[in-house]
């Protein structure tokens, strides 16, 4: 498994497979490569997807930390931490400054697996603005 | 100290920014050495193992034909006395008694290789056990470490594509302005389909002469006359 593979199999997936969304990606070079999985109509929040000895990462970045309402932090930090578990796949983390929201799959998963994360992720991540938007300024 | 502290003491301390390597190369190369040794450790493990194994088979074999050997100089003894020969009988248990001596040293040599193997087999399931905790923590360490590197390229790929960061309120607000107009998009062309189906049933109705009929001159002109012969 590599991510050029994994972007030529998102290519050929049919419309059923990807729950009724176009992708769009492109691969970020880089010391490690990064898909960049865009579903067509939400290219704002695109979905990142690398792979590491053990496993495949899917990211979606939420907010940055300068983002968040001073005094809302506390609370929103533990509504991420309330919300982690009823989210269904996708867990709240944290990268540097941004806040964002994960999946990890094992490498030997299908790529109806793979689509089927990238559609659930993206929607947690909407699912999660909308509901936090209260503790952004 | 373990990794996971390890990383946790550098995430506390601040090394979280993107770039900041939060496990130093060198403790990765320490545990990659470590997972190559324990591995090394393994399969010598096994090996030696196998050769105990062999020489304890072997001592067994030695042990039953000792035993077959010494009841068999038992019959011969028997033999001797039953003839009265009992010159003859004790040689023979002279015999015996070696024979018996040396299958004590065997059984002596059985336990040692079996004592041996039992060690060799707790060291193997010991090193595996230290095998797979190494190979856990490396996962730790390589993913902290590609998850950075991915999130370098990714902010290095965005800085360098000039496009304006925007928050995730006013994403999520694009996202479903889009959305809108898609529906707003799907409704109307419902709406044109629906109509021209309208249109072309009116058409139809018309040309049968079905439905409310637009009045015409010579429509007018009926009703009129109709009403002066009332």
């Amino acid at each position: 498994m590599d991510i050029k593979l994994i972007a030529e199999k998102l290519d050929k997936l049919d419309a059923d497979t990807r729950e009724g969304y176009d992708f769009d990606h492109q691969i970020i070079p880089g010391e490690e490569e990064v898909l960049q999985i865009s579903i067509c109509g939400r290219e704002e929040i695109p979905v990142y997807l690398t792979l590491t000895d053990t496993q495949i990462l899917c990211i979606s970045y939420l907010w940055d930390e300068r983002e968040v309402k001073a005094e809302a932090k506390t609370e929103m930090m533990e509504m991420m931490l309330d919300m982690n578990i009823p989210m269904p796949l996708s867990s709240f983390s944290r990268i540097g400054s941004k806040y964002a929201v994960f999946g990890a799959l094992s490498l030997n998963s299908s790529m109806e697996d793979i689509a089927h994360e990238i559609v659930t992720l993206s929607d947690n991540a909407l699912d999660a603005i909308e509901v936090m938007s209260d503790f952004l300024q | 100290m373990s990794l996971l502290k390890k990383i946790f003491t550098a995430v506390r301390g601040g090394a979280r920014e993107a770039g900041e390597a939060i496990v130093d190369a060198n403790s990765i190369r320490i545990l990659e050495q470590e997972i190559k040794d324990a591995e090394g450790h393994i399969a010598k493990a096994k090996q030696d193992l196998t050769s105990v194994m062999a020489k304890e088979m072997q001592a067994s074999r030695e042990i039953e034909r000792l035993k077959t050997q010494s009841e068999e100089y038992e019959n011969y003894a028997m033999d001797a006395l039953n003839k009265g020969d009992d010159a003859l009988a004790t040689e023979i248990a002279e015999k015996i008694a070696g024979i018996e001596s040396e299958l004590a040293q065997q059984q002596e040599v059985k336990s040692s290789f079996s004592a041996h193997a039992d060690r060799l087999r707790e060291l193997v399931k010991k090193t595996e056990r230290q095998l797979a905790e190494y190979k856990r923590q490396l996962t730790m360490v390589k993913t902290t470490d590609s998850v950075q590197k991915a999130t370098s390229a990714i902010s290095d790929n965005f800085s360098n594509s000039n496009s304006k960061m925007m928050s995730a309120t006013e994403s999520l607000e694009r996202i479903k302005q889009k959305q809108r107009e898609f529906d707003d998009k799907l409704k109307a062309a419902e709406m044109l389909d629906n109509e021209s189906s309208d249109a072309s049933l009116e058409a139809k109705m018309k040309q049968a002469g079905i439905g409310p009929q637009t009045s015409s001159a010579s429509s007018v002109l009926d009703r009129i006359k109709a009403k002066k012969g009332a």
